[in-house]
């Protein structure tokens, strides 16, 4: 019972929130880069817990269904086509056997999430069924999808499927899409990113804040920061002016976390993101805030970014009112699987 | 506080970093002192299991706690009570504890020049004889400081005096896995294949990190390590042993 693969795109791999609590033997959380829309997306197809989901980067693979499988792809604007018709996004599709999904490019974000019912059901390693592409573990065997990979799905996702679209037909709102699909005339609400650069990041002072002059810390929140190509799992590039430190000596490696914006000798700003190495020795210059990683990764290369320096408060109101929507969501979501 | 002077004692505080962390800094340069501190104190806000903190990370001269907190209220109280909890355990947590009656951590290497690449340069560099160096790496007091850069890499201190060689001036394309090699005053046992810049001046046949394993890593932070030496005959035995436990093939030949 699998999703196989006829054509990777850029970087598809299968991800979860993550290996939490491993950072002391340098194993770093990884997990969805978008946590929201990964969350969303399982949401969508009636999945209650963590299951995995495909995440896709800039441009989809081509899959193949050999079962009828209610998928949903949430988080970046996809155009996807299935069987040469578009599929709707952001709201859970019915499969069938034999239909072949085209999942194309991103025409707005980075990373969409493919949920399948019941996930995809590959096993956990340490705790986690993310795939960690540096340490080639987790996931698929460690490695992004390929042509000819197989994604496995959990047994009976045909039947699961199909009683979970009972279940939405039974609200009465649901309709056919086509030969090869069945989907619903409602939808979750997408992450979009604002259609003019720059994209407004919210950050907090880093540690090592004071260790940049006036000038330093005023252009890092006045300049655009342009993502680089280079940008990754691992950590997002950025392009504007020079930050030079006024450090006259190394610091001392530490713990750096998701969103730590550090800055080389050069001045180029690297935020560290899901596959970040878990300690580092650059200043830290800025923390972008928790309720904004997850529209950060969104941002993709060529774009521009500008650094909005807020308070700790502002950082904990913004996660709280974020935690807040993704809750109310998915209760919704829940509501329409409700028996 | 980073570019205050190494005249002044160092006050350690604890700050918070970013909406989702909090780190006690101990020190602000390496002070091996200063750093079985910070693994102490890691070890106690560890074993104290307070609810929402998801890691505990001690660092060369620092502990990290970061933890996931719903409301803004419980991310101040986290915060607060997490300031109090590392400033406590510090207070309690001795320098250096001769109590600390834990084995250290055996790992096998062969120093046979087929392993180490760089042993005679390492014993130009520091006017020693390749038997000497490798006497004076068995025989350092080695101790984690930090794990850092990649699942199971551990940052290895207490080497010899003796032995301080810089990194090499130039990186070599492949270090193979669980290569031993030394710069910069510090130990590093390489998990997996890399580029690098350091000495290497043996191998060790253990598996240092396997994510089927529990625990998957062999070292972590604090643990006292001794470099055993073994031959090659020893090695050979050992890698096979590892492999299959580990269900791949034997990794890694002498002379390669």
């Amino acid at each position: 019972m699998t999703l196989r693969v006829l054509r990777a795109g850029v970087l598809a791999s299968v991800q979860d929130l993550g290996r939490a609590g491993m950072q002391h033997l340098a194993i770093v959380p990884g997990g969805a880069m978008d946590r929201v829309s990964h969350v969303v997306a399982n949401a969508l197809v009636g999945n209650e817990g963590d299951e995995a989901t495909l995440e896709i980067a800039l441009a989809g693979p081509q899959l193949a269904f050999e079962r009828d499988v209610l998928v949903a792809l949430h988080g970046a604007r996809f155009e996807p086509q299935l069987d040469d018709a578009p599929m709707p996004i952001a709201r859970p599709v019915l499969v069938r056997a034999g239909a072949k999904l085209r999942v194309g490019r991103a025409a707005d974000g980075a990373f969409g999430y493919l949920a399948a019912a019941g996930g995809i059901d590959v096993a956990p390693v340490l705790h986690s069924r993310s795939t960690y592409l540096p340490g080639a573990f987790g996931g698929l065997d460690g490695r992004a999808v390929a042509a000819g990979s197989r994604l496995p799905l959990v047994a009976g996702v045909a039947k699961l499927s199909a009683s979970r679209y009972e279940r939405l037909r039974r609200g009465g709102r649901t309709r056919p899409l086509g030969a090869a699909a069945a989907s619903v005339r409602w939808s979750a609400p997408m992450l979009t990113l604002p259609a003019t650069d720059p994209i407004v990041v919210r950050v907090v002072d880093g540690v090592h804040a004071d260790a940049f002059d006036a000038a330093a810390r005023a252009a890092l929140v006045d300049a655009p920061w342009r993502v680089l190509p280079e940008s990754n799992r691992m950590g997002y590039r950025l392009a504007g002016p020079a930050l030079a430190s006024t450090l006259r000596r190394d610091i001392v490696s530490q713990s750096v976390g998701l969103g730590t914006v550090q800055v080389p000798p050069a001045g180029q700003p690297i935020v560290l993101m899901a596959d970040r190495q878990t300690t580092g020795g650059y200043p830290r210059i800025a923390e972008v805030i928790s309720a904004d990683v997850a529209l950060l990764a969104q941002v993709p290369p060529g774009r521009s970014l500008r650094f909005e320096r807020v308070s700790l408060d502002h950082a904990d109101a913004a996660r709280e009112a974020l935690a807040r929507r993704v809750r109310d969501l998915t209760e919704r979501l829940r509501w329409e699987y409700h028996e | 506080m980073v570019t205050s002077p190494r005249s002044q004692p160092f006050a350690p505080r604890v700050v918070p970093v970013g909406d989702a962390a909090v780190m006690l800094e101990l020190a602000d340069a390496i002070d091996l002192a200063a750093n079985e501190r910070a693994q102490r104190v890691a070890a106690m806000v560890r074993v104290a299991e307070v609810d929402g903190v998801t890691d505990v990370v001690g660092a060369i001269a620092t502990v990290t706690v970061h933890f996931s907190a719903l409301t803004a209220d419980q991310a101040r109280s986290l915060r607060a009570r997490l300031h109090d909890l590392l400033l406590t355990a510090l207070h309690h947590a001795p320098g250096t504890d001769a109590s600390d009656e834990r084995p250290p951590v055996a790992v096998p290497v062969c120093y046979d020049a087929a392993f180490a690449p760089d042993l005679a340069d390492v014993a130009t560099a520091t006017g020693l004889s390749a038997d000497e160096v490798v006497r004076l790496h068995v025989a350092s007091q080695h101790r984690v400081l930090m794990m850092g850069f990649a699942p199971g890499f551990a940052y290895i201190g207490g080497l010899d005096a003796r032995l301080a060689v810089p990194r090499r001036p130039t990186p070599r394309a492949r270090l193979d896995a669980g290569s031993v090699a030394i710069a910069a005053g510090q130990t590093a046992v390489y998990p997996f294949a890399t580029p690098g810049g350091w000495n290497v001046i043996g191998r060790t046949p253990l598996a240092m990190f396997d994510p089927a394993r529990e625990p998957p890593s062999v070292l972590q932070a604090g643990d006292r390590v001794a470099f055993v030496p073994i031959d090659a005959a020893a090695f050979a035995r050992m890698a096979s042993e590892a492999a299959s436990a580990a269900g791949r093939p034997p990794r890694g030949r002498a002379g390669r």
